[in-house]
């Protein structure tokens, strides 16, 4: 049984790492509730993603599940907490500064140089969703889809994500070429 | 008093907006945005039903959200906030805005739990992630249009992508040497033009990406 003081202190790395958002933060997730700390396993923390995805407001709130999964509500409040309270106060001082910092010439250095590294960062917390859901015919052609009718088409994002949920639950009764 | 402000189209005045309000307007657009772009449904109300920010201090907002860490929409609901209330605005917005999703994942969690065995809830759940690799994978590109094409970005983008997918290097590591490397980079290669230049276009992609995500 993990400790709540563990779960405090890698949230609140995660939320001071989490240049880029959510997903770009997503692979140090993994790697340390399920590799380093055993608190959950790949399955569980690919499901526990998922619900984040069919959630109101943003995706991460799937935080609060790998909280209560450890140590009960408690765990919950405690990385609702550490995850977000530090990147808010971070924010807070920093927007208050930032009229000051706008004639600085490295503003713009950072801004253009951080870009590509959340880019980079951002495509392998794709990676690392896509390693625990892609591994047949079917998942392979879910993720396809969605990607080609976005890219076609600007559809809510939540009806792709539930349809393909749907997909994998439903084809492969539908039409045997597609395994589970 | 407010509206009369918010009728100029100019920012309300600080003292204008009860933290009740605040913490109502975040509830509901934390309330209705779904499968991300939660930017977009912020915007609705910060900008165009409330008129609290014009498009261009939300765009600043924008702006400065993007380059911190942490969730874009949880930074500009602190900012914004912030404006409206100092730090108890912030908090309020905050708080409004991720509760509900908050409130629908524990719930949806503890149903989860007694279902971990059921095919058909956990084939879903495979579905949903799937999805949103087609999603995500969508959301990169469009980000990095303009990256993709430029060789020193392309090189920074494979460099940090491949040192925490291939590499397994931790996270802080990448942040500490790759991320220094790339702004040193600009910082040396910009000179006063350039870095007009490249604001410039900073500004256009916030605009069209603001444009793309205020479409659905």
């Amino acid at each position: 049984m993990a400790r709540p003081i563990n779960l405090i202190w890698v949230f609140a790395l995660l939320s001071i790492l989490a240049v880029g958002g959510g997903t770009a933060v997503l692979p140090e997730m993994e790697r340390l509730t399920v590799q380093h700390f055993h608190w959950i396993t790949e399955g569980q923390f690919r499901d526990m993603y998922s619900l984040g995805q069919v959630a109101p407001g943003p995706n991460m709130t799937m935080v609060l599940l790998i909280g209560y999964k450890v140590s009960g509500a408690l765990g919950a409040l405690a990385v609702g907490l550490a995850f977000f309270l530090p990147d808010c106060i971070l924010t807070l001082v920093v927007h208050r500064m930032w009229d000051r910092l706008k004639s600085s010439p490295w503003r713009t250095a950072v801004q253009h140089g951080m870009a590509p590294v959340a880019i980079g960062l951002m495509a392998s917390g794709t990676y690392a969703v896509a390693r625990l859901s892609i591994f047949n015919l079917t998942s392979l052609l879910i993720a396809a889809a969605v990607f080609v009718l976005l890219l076609w088409r600007h559809f809510n994002p939540v009806l792709l994500v539930l349809a393909g949920g749907l997909a994998y639950m439903l084809l492969p009764h539908v039409v045997h070429l597609f395994p589970h | 008093m407010a509206n009369d402000v918010s009728a100029l189209g100019q920012p309300a005045s600080p003292s204008a907006v009860s933290l009740g309000r605040i913490f109502g307007t975040f509830l509901k657009a934390g309330l209705i945005s779904f499968g991300g772009g939660a930017v977009a449904y912020q915007r609705e109300y910060i900008v165009s039903a409330n008129r609290w920010f014009d498009d261009e201090s939300f765009l600043d907002a924008l702006e400065i959200s993007q380059a911190l860490p942490g969730l874009n929409s949880v930074n500009l609901s602190v900012i914004v906030g912030d404006k409206l209330a100092g730090t108890l605005g912030a908090l309020a917005a905050v708080l409004g805005f991720v509760l509900p999703g908050a409130i629908v994942i524990m719930a949806s969690g503890v149903v989860w739990g007694g279902q971990q065995r059921n095919p058909n809830v956990r084939y879903f759940l495979i579905g949903v992630a799937a999805a949103a690799v087609g999603l995500l994978s969508t959301v990169a590109l469009r980000l990095g249009h303009k990256q993709f094409v430029n060789p020193l970005d392309l090189g920074i983008i494979l460099a940090s992508f491949g040192a925490v997918t291939f590499l397994r290097v931790p996270l802080y590591v990448v942040l500490l040497v790759i991320a220094p490397c790339a702004v040193w980079l600009y910082h040396r290669g910009a000179d006063g033009v350039a870095i007009e230049q490249r604001a410039r276009h900073l500004r256009e992609r916030l605009r069209h990406r603001h444009v793309m995500y205020i479409r659905h």
